[in-house]
Formats: structure tokens, C-alpha cells, sequence
């Protein structure tokens, strides 16, 4: 099997530039099949912009960026995606079936139809993420949890091999947090398939993650935790001085004395998200 | 009341006008669109008493107005809600310029109280065969963007990563919309088209969670609110559009109360825990 079997996503000096900023300049990694990457990094460092890059919304400005080995191209079915902006109006009394039922050749024009394949294939799913009971209740009735459980569903219809998943944590408390985790390890890792996971913390990912990529200042660190996750990468990545406290099991990446990745999160609750695509 | 001729073809009308309202409106309230479906009633208006000036049939002052007032509110951006402002703005406009338009042709005074508030009982043959035709095309071309709209409507920003055109089935859909608020002014006037068009999609949506099931009960309720009402016209005397109004409303608030009644307030604080977010500019 040659290299570009195994590599899934390839980065090579690649420049990803939005709105005239460069959220990556010159930079070159590679993630294999199967693994489960955490992406992480400051607000604005282009953790979406990275996945939309990927899923061939955003062409690279210069260099070369290719998934299963081509150039990606937009709507490609290998790929399941989890939108970190989810609008959701408010009063939306649609059934959860319908609502993901719309994403299955939504791109096809014409009236919508749904061949009993294609019921099947979404109930299947649905019990397989443990959200059957979901299929019949109004969206409007759902708690966050609930709709995160749907749209995780909704990604693994079809059977992709590389799933995007941007922030599916936001807006969830703790007990769901792990819920969404674990899930998306247990399907992963079942049917080999290639996990991009961003997130503002990383300590809940540690257990799972095979390695973890940090963006920042128009640069991305690929590896290991322990590789990674060092003063003298994260300070370059941050621009600031920053200080990494192993405690207890948990890591904690402190610049003079706060805790940066808390303080993003915190920030995020109040604002809306910096890295907004264009 | 059938043996008129007039109130046959009342109930043709407004049957006609009624099933393509309520198809078309129930996408409108699924993308929280109504206020643009209000605007392009209003620059109806402006279309219409123009039309009139030139010495054409007002229906197609109020298809071309529309539609091209659509098609530039659709090339305008995504979330056209989002530009309440601009909307209102250019609604007064268009009503300012109705009356102009009317100032210049002052024997005009009945057909304007038509053309803001409707006048059914006085539709012809002709005028339903335009009717059907203008359905038939306003239809046609919901059917042909039906399921990217669905997506692009419920999932914008799924929908974009997936390779719909956003803008396009925007921009076609409130084509669609111009066309319907046509028909639907015929019926209840410009003024009013939300007695048809919003009325009977957001009952419907109160009542159904299915798509197809809230699709069938939304055509079938604008039509019933239609027939109804010009029956209750027929037998009171009270103008139909008011009827229909009244029923629109009624349907709307009747369900709105029975739902939120066994809706226990601590379930419904879960469903707001993710606020929505509107789209990036």
C-alpha cells in the first residue's frame, strides 16, 4: 500500500487564505485512515475554515490539499459533516426524520423522495446512535443534546469515511459532552473511519484521540499530546508565552497564569464565533 | 348559492389560488420568509395600479412587479430576514408609489379597494384561466427545486458544504413566491395575502411535524379557510376577504392556544438552550 492509500487528508505547502488572512501558510501534514484527530487552537485560527478547506468549499491559495488523494470536491459523499453554525429557527415543529432526511441527495433537484433503502439506511442509523425515539419529535421540542444526536447521525448517513465534526460539543453539559465522545470513538472505530474532532478543551478528548492538531498563528502543529502539547509549540502556535501544567491526569494550557483554553470557551458562550466562514 | 355563476367561479378561484397559497406558504414559514411574502404584496400593489396606467390588465402589473421584485430580493442575500430594515423600507416605497400611480388615474377609486383588499365575486372566466395557468407554472417550478429547498431550508449551512447553490434556489424560490402572492391577491388582495399564505402553513405546522402530512394539511386548510369564507360572505353579507381573514386568524390562534396549554414550561427551556445563530454576513 503506498503512501497516499493510507493518508486521507494531505497538506502540501498548502496556503488556506480567507477574507485576506492567512489561516495557514505553507504548511504540509499528512492524517492517515482511521485516525481520530483532535483540533484545537484558539478562536480564529481556522478550525472551521480548515474543514471547509477540506471539504473543497475553500481552494488553497497556493501548495496542494488533497483528500482520498484528489482534489476535494464539493458534496462528496465519503464525508460526513457536522456544521459548527447550526441555525436553527426557533419554532421549527419538523419531525427529526424529516429533518435529516432532507440532507440525503438534498442537492438533487426535483421533489424529494426516499427509495425504502433509504429509510431503512436512516432508521438503522438513527438506532444505531440511540436517537430512534428522536425520528417523530419536533425539532423544536428537542434539548441541545438531542439535536447534537441527531446531527451526529445524520453525518454517519451513508457510510462516510472521514468525518468533520466542528465543535459538536458547544452548548452541551458535561454528561452529554461525554455522551457525543464516546459515540463518535465507539463509530470510528468500528468501521475504520478518519475523525477530524474540534474542540476547546482537550482534556476530554485525551482518552480518544490518536494525535491532536493545533492551529494558530497561520501555522499546524500534527502529533502526539505529548509532542504537541509543549510550551515552546503552543507558545509559537499562540504567539503569547504559554505555560503547560500537567495535573492530576489533566493538562492545562495557562498563559501567565490563565487558562487560555478556558477563557476562549467562556468567551464563546458570550460572543458569537470568531471564526465565522465568509 | 352554487346556481350564480359569479360564486362558481368564486370557489374555483379561490380554490386555485388557495392550494398554490398554501404550498408555497408553507415553505415561507418553514424559512421564516413571511415578511418578504408581505413586501412582495406591496410592491404588488405599486405593479398593478402602474399596469392600470398603461392600460393593462393589473394582474400582470402585480406578476411582473413581483417577480422582478423577488428575483432582486433574492440576489440581495441568503437570509432576506435578516434585512428587515431595507424590506420595510421599500414596502412603503411601493405602497407610496401605488398611490401615485392612482393619482394619475382617478377613476379609479373601486378598483384600488379590489386590488388592496380583494374582490373574488368579481373574477371571470378569463381571469381563472390565469389563475390555473399561473398555479400550473408557480408548481412546477416549487416541485422542480422542492428538495434542494428543503435542505438549503432547514440545514443552510449542511446544504452549502453538500453543493447547493444557496443563492440560486433562494433567489428561485421568492420567484416562486412573487408568483403566488399573485394569485393569492386575486383572491384576498395585496394587502392581505398573508391570510392565505401564513395563516393556513403556520396552523399547518402547529398541527403536523411530517412534511408531506403539514404540505397536504396546509393546501387543504388555506382552501377550506377560502370556501368557508365565501360562504359565510354569501350568507352575511360581510366582505370575503374579511372571512377568510377571520378564519385564518382563528385556525392559527386556536392551535397556537391548545398546543401551548399542554406544553409544560420547564420542557419547552431545553429547546432554547441552543439559540439560533444567524448566518455571517
Amino acid at each position: 500500500m503506498n503512501v497516499s492509500e493510507t493518508n486521507v487528508i494531505e497538506l502540501d505547502r498548502a496556503t488556506i487564505r480567507i477574507s485576506g488572512r492567512s489561516i495557514l501558510a505553507d504548511t504540509s501534514f499528512a492524517i492517515r485512515r482511521g485516525e481520530f484527530i483532535g483540533v484545537l487552537g484558539p478562536n480564529g485560527a481556522g478550525k472551521t475554515t480548515l474543514m471547509r478547506a477540506i471539504l473543497g468549499l475553500i481552494p488553497p491559495s497556493a501548495g496542494s490539499l488533497r483528500v482520498f488523494g484528489n482534489t476535494p470536491q464539493r458534496g462528496d459523499p465519503a464525508i460526513g459533516y457536522v456544521p459548527q453554525v447550526r441555525t436553527v429557527l426557533p419554532d421549527l415543529r419538523v419531525r427529526g426524520f424529516d429533518f435529516i432526511a432532507s440532507s440525503l441527495h438534498g442537492e438533487r433537484w426535483g421533489m424529494p423522495s426516499l427509495a425504502r433503502a433509504d429509510r431503512k439506511m436512516i432508521d438503522a442509523t438513527l438506532v444505531s446512535v440511540g436517537a430512534r425515539d428522536l425520528a417523530e419529535r419536533p425539532l423544536s421540542e428537542m434539548s441541545g443534546g438531542e439535536r447534537q444526536r441527531l446531527l451526529l447521525a445524520q453525518a454517519l448517513l451513508g457510510e462516510p469515511r472521514l468525518l468533520l465534526l466542528d465543535e459538536p460539543l458547544i452548548g452541551l453539559d458535561y454528561r452529554y459532552q461525554e455522551a457525543v465522545i464516546e459515540l463518535v470513538r465507539r463509530f470510528a472505530r468500528d468501521r475504520n473511519i478518519t475523525v477530524l474532532f474540534s474542540a476547546h478543551e482537550l482534556n476530554q478528548l485525551i482518552g480518544v484521540l490518536d494525535r491532536v492538531l493545533y492551529l494558530g498563528n497561520g501555522h499546524a502543529a500534527l502529533g502526539t499530546v505529548a509532542e504537541v502539547v509543549t510550551a515552546p509549540v503552543l507558545s509559537q502556535l499562540y504567539g503569547a508565552d504559554i505555560n503547560v501544567v500537567h495535573a492530576d491526569g489533566h493538562i492545562f494550557v495557562l498563559s501567565r497564569g490563565r487558562d487560555v483554553e478556558r477563557a476562549d470557551h467562556l468567551h464563546d458562550e458570550g460572543h458569537d464565533h470568531e471564526h465565522h466562514h465568509a | 348559492m352554487l346556481e350564480y355563476d359569479f360564486m362558481r367561479n368564486a370557489f374555483v378561484a379561490a380554490g386555485v389560488a388557495a392550494v398554490v397559497s398554501g404550498l408555497v406558504g408553507y415553505f415561507l414559514v418553514l424559512r421564516g420568509q413571511t415578511f418578504a411574502g408581505h413586501a412582495l404584496g406591496h410592491i404588488g400593489f405599486a405593479g398593478a395600479t402602474g399596469a392600470v396606467l398603461i392600460g393593462v390588465a393589473p394582474v400582470w402589473g402585480l406578476v411582473g412587479f413581483t417577480v422582478a421584485a423577488g428575483i432582486a430580493m433574492g440576489m440581495m442575500g441568503e437570509r432576506i430576514s435578516g434585512r428587515d430594515v431595507a424590506i420595510g423600507i421599500v414596502l412603503s416605497l411601493a405602497l407610496g408609489f401605488g398611490l401615485l400611480f392612482l393619482h394619475y388615474y382617478t377613476a379609479f377609486a373601486t378598483q384600488a379597494t379590489a386590488l388592496l383588499f380583494g374582490n373574488v365575486l368579481a373574477v371571470d372566466r378569463s381571469m381563472i384561466a390565469t389563475l390555473i395557468g399561473l398555479g400550473v407554472i408557480t408548481l412546477g417550478g416549487l416541485a422542480a427545486i422542492m428538495r434542494p429547498l428543503i435542505f438549503a431550508s432547514l440545514q443552510p449551512e449542511l446544504a452549502e458544504a453538500k453543493g447547493v447553490p444557496l443563492r440560486f434556489v433562494s433567489t428561485a424560490f421568492l420567484a416562486i413566491v412573487a408568483l403566488a402572492v399573485s394569485e393569492s391577491a386575486q383572491i384576498v388582495g395585496t394587502l392581505m395575502v398573508f391570510s392565505l399564505m401564513v395563516g393556513p402553513p403556520a396552523t399547518a405546522q402547529r398541527l403536523a411535524t411530517g412534511l408531506w402530512s403539514g404540505l397536504a394539511l396546509s393546501a387543504g386548510l388555506a382552501m377550506a379557510e377560502a370556501w368557508l369564507g365565501i360562504a359565510i360572505a354569501y350568507y352575511t353579507d360581510w366582505p370575503v376577504s374579511f372571512c377568510i381573514a377571520l378564519l385564518s386568524a382563528l385556525g392559527y390562534f386556536v392551535t397556537c392556544g391548545s398546543w401551548l396549554s399542554h406544553r409544560s414550561p420547564f420542557r419547552a427551556g431545553g429547546a432554547t438552550e441552543e439559540k439560533p445563530r444567524p448566518l455571517s454576513p
